[in-house]
């Protein structure tokens, strides 16, 4: 995917750029107001990520300019405080949603998928794969029209599997990407995720593979 | 009755109107003399020229003789005196130093006359007032002129009732006119304290929230007032800013670099594929929310502290902040697979309360719900009303199926910086529920910690209405 990242502080700027390029997403960085209008007037972008705090202006405002420009590129806003008039505010300004620093990537992909598969409705978010059909908006996959229902983690992991098919992850690329970085597991607790798709991908020509000492990934029989 | 807040010196209105009603009472009371004394003299004034005629009259028909002198009282004099009523009338005529007809003892003047215009003089005569005039005039008895005096009295009962009555009458107007300006310094009490009453209006319709300056115009005499209130709400205003700046400010300030550290740390344990490095950057990135979760309570605190003494209250649904509340936990909650089971009833449950407060304590049930919750587990969050027809209570009850309480109990819990015995692995700072309990406190409600049947914890936060 590629994000606009808006945020002043370079330090952060770089870190959060670095971590969402492992999993494979680009990332350009604007360090004021000015400097992101012109990154989007330049490309588009699938989701902005903005600072609310920024040396030439409120995020705020600028988000309220980008609704009533009628650009609907989704924006996520990250900002240092909690208060939940705050989010409510921000949510009826024309924001998606909502994190706040320091955040946890794993939360911040969840959010972000959660963000796009809102924007993208219905029609368009269906996918297909071998002889399977996925919802990501219902979490559902239909095999042989019957669906079985996805719980979120279970959903995570499919939609990262999903996103490279044949691609192995590693088991830490995988606990990374599914789990809060402040949780206490070990890499071992994906084989209780994989364990629990495998049996929804059941009757299906979809399945799991894993290849010892390295990972897991998904193919078509 | 209204409480006051300071000490009452009295009231303006009153003095005013005092003060004016005793200057009306003198005003009155001096028109009613003056009034009385003008009447009087002017009925004097009368009598004495109706009693210097008939005076006169009788001189003028003194006939002098070649052995004295004739008196021949004309009728007209004394008709004209007994026109004003039921007074006696005495006279006597002296005729050098000798009295010759009349009463023998009625007073002389004390000073010289004057010929033919009377002297006027006031005597008490047979136990009564009497009012006398006096004139002389020259006779001739046998070519020698001898000195006539004419001294007529008359007692004054007609004189007096007419006074009376006239007083009567001033006094009849000084009390109409006490009544008129009575009502008149009313009104004018009234009118003056208008600007007055009008500011303590327009002061005492603001809600807390609003400082702006008062920019009413009002009477000179009220604008130094005016002017220090303005300063005061400035500096006010200007306080609350700053505290409000600066929890923000120190929320950036401590946030950011704190996300750059998480993000170095989870970018690091991306990198690293050794068990042990990454079981203590995960140590490290709990640490760091750890931090980040402390200064959120912290500036929670500061301000729930803060705004517990400038409470704004305002009309809150607590059934729309719940769900709303709720919805921003939903991503953390769901990263973990933990379900909400909400019980909220479909209408409003409205209270006036501080907005900020209530939504500190929420969040931070919520919070401690999610953070003791294993993986997949389900918390129930329940509104509802208690008491009679629903007009007592509001009880938010959260439970989850976490730890437990390990038999500590809750008021212990709800100390500052204190946490369970059994709560070591999971981040916290010990002021999350002290949050809770203080906003409860602050509204009049109260905030308990209990153990869920089947495994768990059940906070439970009940506000009064109202």
């Amino acid at each position: 995917m590629r994000f606009l990242l808006v945020e002043d502080n370079p330090d952060l700027a770089r870190s959060v750029q670095t971590r969402l390029s492992l999993d494979g997403h680009a990332v350009d960085w604007a360090a004021s107001l000015a400097d992101a209008e012109d990154h989007l007037a330049a490309s588009g972008y699938d989701l902005i990520l903005l600072d609310i705090m920024l040396p030439d202006g409120d995020g705020r405002d600028f988000l309220a300019a980008h609704r009533r420009a009628k650009r609907d590129t989704p924006v996520i806003v990250m900002t240092a405080r909690s208060a939940v008039s705050d989010r409510v505010a921000l949510l009826d300004t024309g924001a998606d949603d909502y994190i706040t620093k320091p955040f946890d990537f794993a939360e911040l992909e969840a959010r972000v998928r959660a963000v796009l598969r809102r924007r993208m409705g219905a029609a368009q978010s269906l996918q297909t794969y071998a002889d399977l059909t996925f919802d990501p908006l219902s979490a559902t996959i239909t095999i042989a029209g019957d669906s079985r229902e996805l719980r979120s983690r279970e959903l995570r992991l499919f939609e990262i599997l999903l996103s490279g098919p044949d691609r192995i992850f590693s088991k830490a690329q995988l606990v990374d990407r599914l789990f809060s970085a402040a949780e206490a597991v070990s890499d071992n607790a994906i084989e209780v995720y994989v364990g629990r798709l495998r049996k929804k991908l059941e009757g299906s020509r979809a399945r799991i593979e894993t290849v010892r000492g390295v990972g897991y990934r998904l193919t078509a029989q | 009755m209204k409480r006051l807040w300071f000490a009452s010196s009295g009231s303006i209105r009153q003095r005013l109107i005092l003060q004016l009603l005793v200057l009306v009472a003198v005003l009155s009371w001096v028109l009613y003399l003056s009034v009385k004394t003008v009447a009087g003299s002017a009925v004097e004034t009368t009598q004495d020229a109706i009693l210097g005629s008939a005076t006169i009259a009788i001189a003028e028909e003194l006939r002098g003789g070649e052995d004295g002198v004739a008196v021949d009282i004309p009728y007209t004099a004394f008709s004209m005196l007994g026109a004003t009523g039921e007074d006696r009338v005495f006279y006597r005529i002296i005729i050098d130093g000798v009295t010759v007809t009349g009463y023998e003892d009625l007073p002389l003047a004390e000073e010289p006359l004057g010929g033919l215009s009377p002297v006027f003089y006031t005597r008490s005569y047979q136990s009564e007032t009497v009012r006398i005039a006096a004139v002389e005039r020259s006779v001739l008895v046998g070519n020698k002129p001898a000195r006539v005096e004419v001294i007529v009295g008359q007692t004054r009962s007609a004189q007096d009732a007419i006074v009376a009555q006239m007083a009567n009458r001033a006094a009849a107007l000084g009390l109409g006119f006490f009544a008129i300006a009575a009502v008149l310094s009313l009104l004018t009490a009234r009118s003056v304290l208008q600007p007055v009453r009008n500011l303590t209006e327009a002061v005492g319709r603001r809600g807390p929230q609003d400082l702006r300056p008062v920019e009413r115009p009002v009477p000179s005499e009220l604008a130094p007032l005016v002017t220090a209130l303005n300063q005061f709400i400035a500096r006010l205003s200007g306080a609350l800013t700053r505290t409000e700046t600066f929890i923000a400010e120190a929320a950036h300030h401590i946030r950011t670099p704190l996300a750059t550290l998480r993000a170095q740390a989870e970018i690091t344990l991306r990198q690293s594929p050794d068990e042990a490095t990454r079981a203590s950057l995960r140590a490290m990135i709990r640490s760091v929310d750890d931090s980040a979760r402390s200064v959120g309570q912290l500036l929670d605190h500061a301000a729930v502290v803060y705004r517990t003494d400038q409470r704004t209250e305002e009309e809150i649904d607590l059934v729309a902040l719940t769900r709303d509340i709720v919805a921003a936990f939903g991503p953390a909650a769901d990263l973990r697979d933990i379900g909400f089971d909400l019980s909220l009833p479909d209408a409003p449950i409205v209270m006036t309360a501080d907005r900020l407060l209530l939504e500190s304590a929420i969040r931070n049930l919520l919070d401690n719900a999610v953070k003791y919750s294993a993986l997949e587990g389900r918390i129930s969050v329940g509104l509802a009303l208690e008491g009679e027809g629903g007009a007592g209570l509001v009880r938010l009850k959260v439970c989850d199926r976490g730890r437990g309480l390990s038999g500590t109990r809750s008021s212990t819990l709800t100390g500052r910086f204190r946490r369970g015995s059994n709560v070591a692995d999971v981040v916290g700072s010990g002021l999350g529920l002290t949050i809770v309990r203080e906003v409860a406190i602050a509204h009049g409600g109260d905030f308990r910690l209990t153990e869920r049947d089947g495994g768990g914890t059940c906070a439970d936060l009940s506000l009064p209405l109202g």
